[in-house]
């Protein structure tokens, strides 16, 4: 019943259509990426995501894409919308404002196929960044909870809104030249753990970014910020962390 | 872009799509290159003083054309723009400026991207716009 429910309502004749423009290319035998185009019924709450379904579903099922939650979550349908990266579930077609919609894989990530990206480099950096609290205690050693005042919590709470979608590296100029550089997600996570009262492990993590392709390469473009789906804003974390290196703060 | 999707200089240099901030990253880059550029040709310039008076005032007299005093021009601009717009990445740099860590609420406007650093970009345009209007007005006023 509900699957008869939602054929039907996806074949409503709705008022209008868009041009949706997906990027496809596999590495193992394409020389180059080409555009496939479809032409998408949408309402005002479409989002881009509900529209790659929906040409996945009647139009071309191979089209390759990456999602889960479909509620701006789990940080897997990050892709280059109309240029610029964005959450596909969390975009909707009539807040773009374009007759045409052009969807591509994130920047500065390898494609596997289509609009599905390797993670590997961002995770790698996350990693490598100690992304969990520092400390020769813990509180089931101790049996008591680590207590932090509302403030010291502000200190790092808007960082841990991070869902490691990647969009703040695909949006970073750094990342488009340094293959090597560690990235605005993971520096803000560092950032994250420093200023958490409870972290004793600030020398060991900093020691890791302390490097020419670490936080020093950071120009405060501040792209990262602009793009974050969390209102995470990378680049406060990574100025906040560098004033306190250089012994600002 | 390479198979590891990077998108190259191509997409460091794109000046589109992510606000004036992105754009100050843009110009910061290319009058960083414009003065490397003019610092070279400035120390090949003097170096003609050891040719004597005679080589001096040749090599000056290329810049006592239309094209010579533009070039002079654009250089005043991207100094002044690199000055004052440094001076805003480093105060940046710092962590000053940059708003301070706070629940976000929807939509996620970043505190770093805020007014005072906005207001920094657009007085180093400017400034940079008033002083090579200033310094055509010298040259070919002369």
């Amino acid at each position: 019943m509900a699957m008869a429910q939602e054929e039907i309502s996806a074949h409503i004749s709705p008022a209008r259509t868009i041009l949706l423009r997906i990027s496809r290319y596999n590495p193992e035998h394409d020389g180059a990426s080409t555009f496939a185009e479809f032409t998408v019924p949408y309402e005002k709450w479409t989002t881009v995501l509900d529209a790659i379904l929906e040409v996945k579903k009647h139009l071309d099922h191979s089209v390759a894409v990456r999602y889960s939650c479909r509620q701006a979550t789990c940080g897997s349908c990050g892709m280059m919308i109309n240029g610029r990266p964005r959450l596909a579930c969390f975009t909707k077609i009539s807040e773009l404002d374009s007759e045409t919609i052009t969807v591509e894989p994130m920047n500065n990530f390898p494609v596997i196929r289509d609009l599905a990206v390797k993670f590997d480099r961002l995770f790698d950096a996350h990693r490598s960044i100690k992304p969990y609290l520092v400390r020769e205690d813990s509180e089931t050693d101790t049996g008591k909870e680590f207590l932090q005042s509302p403030g010291e919590v502000e200190q790092y709470i808007q960082f841990a809104n991070c869902i490691k979608c990647g969009l703040c590296n695909a949006a970073c100029p750094t990342m488009a030249t340094d293959s090597t550089f560690v990235g605005p997600q993971a520096l803000a996570q560092a950032y994250r753990y420093v200023a958490d009262s409870r972290d004793k492990g600030k020398d060991s993590r900093l020691r890791v970014i302390d490097d020419s392709h670490g936080i020093w390469r950071c120009h405060f473009a501040g792209s990262c910020s602009q793009v974050c789906p969390k209102g995470v804003d990378p680049a406060m974390g990574i100025q906040l962390l560098r004033g306190y290196m250089l012994g600002f703060r | 872009m390479g198979r590891d999707g990077k998108k190259g200089i191509g997409g460091m240099a794109d000046p589109r799509r992510y606000g004036i901030e992105r754009v100050a990253y843009w110009l910061m880059r290319l009058s960083g290159l414009g003065l490397l550029a003019y610092f070279v040709a400035h120390i090949y310039e003097t170096s003609n003083i050891l040719r004597g008076r005679v080589g001096w005032d040749e090599i000056l007299q290329m810049t006592q054309t239309i094209e010579g005093h533009i070039i002079l021009a654009l250089v005043i601009g991207m100094c002044v723009f690199h000055t004052v717009n440094g001076i805003r990445v480093m105060l940046g740099h710092g962590g000053v400026w940059v708003g301070r860590p706070a629940r976000p609420d929807y939509p996620y406007n970043p505190a770093s991207q805020n007014y005072r650093h906005k207001i920094g970009i657009y007085s180093a345009i400017i400034l940079a716009a008033v002083a090579m209007m200033y310094g055509l007005a010298v040259l070919f006023g002369e």
